[in-house]
């Protein structure tokens, strides 16, 4: 018998792709995918589409009764607008998990179970080590999606001690970034000026979308790997090589006032308080468990993923030939300052 | 899909790959105009030539100039590409390299005229921890110990000092600390970093070290909790005591307003005799006579990571690199003719 995947949040760019891959996959029988949201193209044949929200009694029904073995949460939002507001994103995030979670323990067939969560449970502040490996105790990030992501986490755990049998793989994605991916960072990229907290230039890494769909597809159908794994591509970049590789001008913005930006910003940006300080301090994961456990390195670093994204998205408004141009016209200029001097 | 981007394949003078984007023949704008004007006979040589009777420029006296203006170009051609590269710790070379330590080393050479002994104990490759004594107010010990060791170690070592907290939360501050290589003081990073070969810094003082009065000048603070001796075990690294002689009197801090630091978060306020009396230009160090001195190493990879288990051996360790800072300390202060010397 084939595998019987579910699959939550499917209508949203990752979900999709994920849907896509799998429904090409001879080994998968069939495919729910679950999302209150039309899919932007209708889904391939193999998909059963499930309409409904993670609240629903009917995905109740169909996770107990489809014979569904594999179960991969990706409904986890970061984005307070777009699901509704804060208190709605909250509702959606933490207490869906919570339903899905509850109809997953009574589900006869289930044997894997994978979460899409976020580097975001790291939080991230001044007093941070470096470079997070999973196990390190952090604290609590204390609102907007990190927190979410924790609770979420939390839920997806203690499911994981009541279903021995279920083998759990939680994969803390770092930002994803790509030709089609659209979250609250790319928008921030595309911005036309980038507002940046004055005097703080944090690290980041980023995770291709290519990459985000291949590590979930491997996840699901690849061999089961129990626990907790950072994904991120390889290397570190700074958000000011970032703006400068984007070819936008950075608008550095006093610490007192940056509150202020944000809520203007935030409008197109759909940016949480959490966001600006991921923004002023960054944050690193180390991925060393999810190559060695998962085998699973990503193909584009931090900045390969960063430059396309770049090349495909984003109008630069400073490019390499006026630098260099600029570069050559200011040596010119010397030479021949010195050349006259030495007349 | 964008190809990956192509470097130049020419080398700079200091024989290093260049960083800068390539064109289509795989030179640098930059590059290709040198090369150009070393195989065709040069154009301003012509035109110097053919100009009537002037003589050609100097070539002794602006070539510097002329190379080093070259060089800031193409540092700042990349910085406004985003063309360079840093370390998971957001160590940045290419900018210690050009801006910071150039900032630096007027300082170390002729302000302070540092001496260094005893660069043979630290290891040319892999990891050590150097621990040393912290002292002036102002972090410049560290900075002047880790500029020793990048200009004239043989092997051009880089030093990655962990530092407080307080560093990280600060604008400005908090990016060049990790910029130029340095991390939190948690033993996670310290960890991270000697597991990867690196030679890391400590000053185990703090800011009790730092911030203490003039009048206790060389008497070295206790230790902290010696966590540091912890993760030099657990690693297997040597430790390299370093004694630094002359930063204590770079600030010689007679008062310390306590109330004022508390308002303003900072773990001490000084009062020197030109700070804050003579406002900004209070804050300019007193040109003190220094000497750095790296002894030799103590190895802790025969003790093996079980003896963390064992806080009789971590503090005996704490104290052998305590006092052999402190004896070095003393010794020094004596070989020094004054402290303007």
């Amino acid at each position: 018998m084939g595998r019987r995947v579910l699959v939550t949040g499917a209508a949203r760019s990752t979900g999709r792709r994920l849907v896509a891959a799998l429904a090409e996959e001879p080994e998968v029988e069939q495919v729910v995918a679950v999302d209150e949201l039309e899919p932007e193209e209708p889904f391939p044949a193999k998909v059963e589409h499930l309409a409904v929200d993670l609240r629903s009694p009917a995905l109740v029904r169909t996770v107990q009764s489809a014979g569904i073995d594999t179960c991969v949460h990706l409904g986890v939002t970061a984005e307070p607008r777009a699901a509704g507001g804060r208190a709605s994103m909250k509702e959606r995030n933490v207490l869906g998990t919570m339903q899905l979670m509850a109809a997953a323990y009574h589900s006869p067939d289930l044997r894997r179970l994978v979460l899409k969560s976020t580097t975001a449970v790291y939080g991230a502040a001044a007093g941070d080590p470096a470079v997070w490996t999973e196990s390190m105790s952090h604290e609590t990030p204390r609102h907007g999606f990190g927190k979410d992501a924790i609770e979420v986490e939390d839920y997806v755990r203690s499911f994981d001690r009541r279903r021995p049998d279920v083998a759990v793989t939680v994969l803390r994605l770092a930002n994803q970034v790509g030709p089609m991916v659209d979250n609250p960072l790319t928008r921030y990229f595309e911005l036309p000026v980038c507002p940046t907290v004055l005097g703080f230039d944090p690290r980041l890494q980023f995770l291709h979308e290519e990459d985000t769909a291949e590590v979930l597809l491997r996840a699901t159908l690849g061999p089961a790997e129990r626990g907790t794994f950072n994904i991120a591509g390889d290397g570190v970049m700074l958000l000011s090589q970032a703006i400068r590789i984007a070819g936008k001008p950075p608008l550095p913005i006093p610490e007192p006032l940056v509150g202020r930006v944000a809520e203007l910003v935030g409008r197109t940006v759909d940016f949480s308080p959490e966001q600006v300080r991921f923004l002023q301090y960054g944050r690193v994961a180390d991925t060393s468990a999810a190559a060695e456990q998962l085998g699973f390195i990503p193909k584009w670093t931090s900045l390969r993923a960063f430059e396309d994204f770049a090349a495909t998205r984003l109008r630069k408004l400073v490019t390499q030939e006026q630098v260099l141009r600029l570069q050559h016209e200011a040596l010119d200029l010397l030479r021949r300052a010195v050349s006259w001097v030495g007349r | 899909m964008t190809p990956a981007q192509k470097r130049c394949r020419a080398r700079t003078r200091k024989g290093e790959r260049c960083r800068n984007p390539a064109g289509p023949d795989g030179l640098c704008a930059l590059h290709r105009r040198q090369l150009q004007a070393e195989e065709e006979p040069s154009p301003t040589a012509e035109g110097g030539a053919s100009a009537v009777h002037t003589p050609e420029p100097d070539p002794d006296l602006l070539a510097p100039f002329l190379k080093w203006a070259e060089e800031a170009l193409e540092f700042l051609g990349r910085r406004l590409l985003g063309e360079y590269e840093v370390d998971e710790f957001g160590h940045d070379p290419d900018l210690v390299e050009h801006v910071l330590a150039p900032l630096l080393r007027p300082l170390y050479r002729h302000w302070w005229r540092v001496e260094t002994r005893g660069l043979e104990h630290v290891p040319a490759s892999g990891p050590a921890l150097v621990v040393g004594n912290h002292a002036g107010t102002l972090p410049f010990d560290a900075l002047m110990v880790a500029l020793a060791l990048l200009d004239e170690h043989p092997a051009h070592r880089s030093l990655r000092m962990l530092a407080a907290d307080l560093a990280f939360g600060l604008p400005v501050v908090a990016p060049l600390a990790r910029k130029s290589g340095n991390t939190l003081a948690c033993a996670e990073d310290a960890t991270r970093l000697l597991e990867s070969g690196a030679l890391v810094g400590v000053w185990p003082e703090g800011y009790k070290g730092l911030g203490k009065p003039y009048r206790e000048r060389y008497q070295l603070q206790r230790f902290g909790r010696g966590g540091f001796v912890e993760v030099a075990v657990r690693t297997g690294s040597p430790i390299v005591p370093v004694a630094v002689v002359g930063s204590e009197e770079i600030y010689p801090m007679v008062a310390n307003l306590r109330r004022l630091a508390r308002l303003l978060g900072f773990p001490y306020f000084p009062v020197t005799p030109t700070f804050p009396a003579l406002g900004p230009l209070g804050a300019i160090p007193l040109p003190s006579k220094w000497l750095i001195e790296f002894c030799p190493p103590i190895e802790t990879a025969h003790l093996g990571p079980d003896a963390v288990l064992d806080p009789m051996v971590l503090f005996d360790l704490t104290d052998q690199v305590r006092d052999t800072i402190q004896q070095t300390v003393h010794r020094n202060l004596l070989l020094r003719r004054g402290v303007f010397g």
